[in-house]
């Protein structure tokens, strides 16, 4: 099992792609059902304490997330595109203003063998909102420029 | 650190050659001149990039002497990797609790 793997299109685009044991419907599901949801979705001490899906085009989602300390974290969108189970996009908007403006997210759930591959594409609503994901220097695939940063912060720790 | 410093670091990083200026730099102390060698560039083009490293604090200069030799300051670049480890590891971490589901459910009748 390779890790999610993220690289740079253009000046405002990341596409990541990953590998499951299971096939697209599995996939899609556990992406759009909030029962589902909330057995994964959010990391590092984080998880969905809200999650309202209303699965449909022009349908709006909302995630509330809870984290260390009692943090919270809202993000939240409107389906643009709902096609069980190869295809679904919508937008995203962070309440804390993570990443300024809206983001276009585009989930393509292709069967691949007996798993699914999904790869999805993230288009920020600008270079600078997505140069800051970017601007992680080990992140795999991204380009040895940021590879090289890898190195430069080993030397210095 | 906050957003607007975090913003200036990764702009300053957003570009191949500030970054490789800073892998340069990582290697040792350089003047401007010893800095633009490498590169098909003009000095001022070079001192032009340079000037955005040392606002973002990435990089520092004794002021007043042209040939003063330029330093890495990492701190910033650590800052920036540190509240970045959280959204890398993000979808991994999620998304091996997804591979964890899927087993469920492909277990279930």
């Amino acid at each position: 099992m390779t890790g999610v793997e993220v690289v740079a299109r253009g000046d405002r685009e990341l596409v990541t792609t990953r590998a499951f044991a299971a096939p697209p419907a599995r996939v899609f599901d556990a992406w759009t059902r909030p029962e589902l949801l909330v057995r994964w979705y959010g990391a590092r001490g984080w998880r969905l304490v809200e999650c309202d899906v209303d699965l449909r085009a022009g349908g709006a989602w909302r995630f509330v997330s809870e984290g260390p300390r009692g943090a919270r974290m809202t993000q939240r969108g409107v389906y643009t595109g709902v096609e069980r189970p190869h295809r679904l996009s919508c937008t995203e908007r962070f309440d804390d203003q993570s990443y300024p403006g809206e983001t276009l997210i585009f989930h393509v759930f292709r069967a691949d063998g007996a798993g699914t591959l999904l790869t999805t594409t993230l288009r920020y609503a600008t270079p600078a909102g997505r140069d800051r994901v970017l601007a992680y220097p080990m992140a795999r695939g991204l380009g040895e420029g940021y590879a090289r940063l890898d190195t430069l912060l080993g030397e210095h720790p | 650190m906050n957003e607007t410093e975090l913003d200036t670091t990764f702009a300053a990083l957003a570009d191949p050659t500030r970054r490789a200026i800073l892998t340069r730099l990582a290697a040792g102390e350089a003047t401007v001149t010893e800095l633009a060698a490498p590169f098909v560039m003009t000095q001022p083009a070079i001192s032009k990039h340079l000037r955005v490293l040392e606002r973002a604090g990435l990089v520092s200069r004794d002021p007043g002497t042209r040939r003063a030799p330029c330093r890495l300051e990492a701190r910033p670049l650590k800052m920036a990797v540190d509240w970045l480890e959280n959204y890398r590891d993000y979808w991994e971490e999620s998304y091996q609790r997804l591979d964890a589901l899927l087993r469920e459910l492909t277990d279930e009748p």
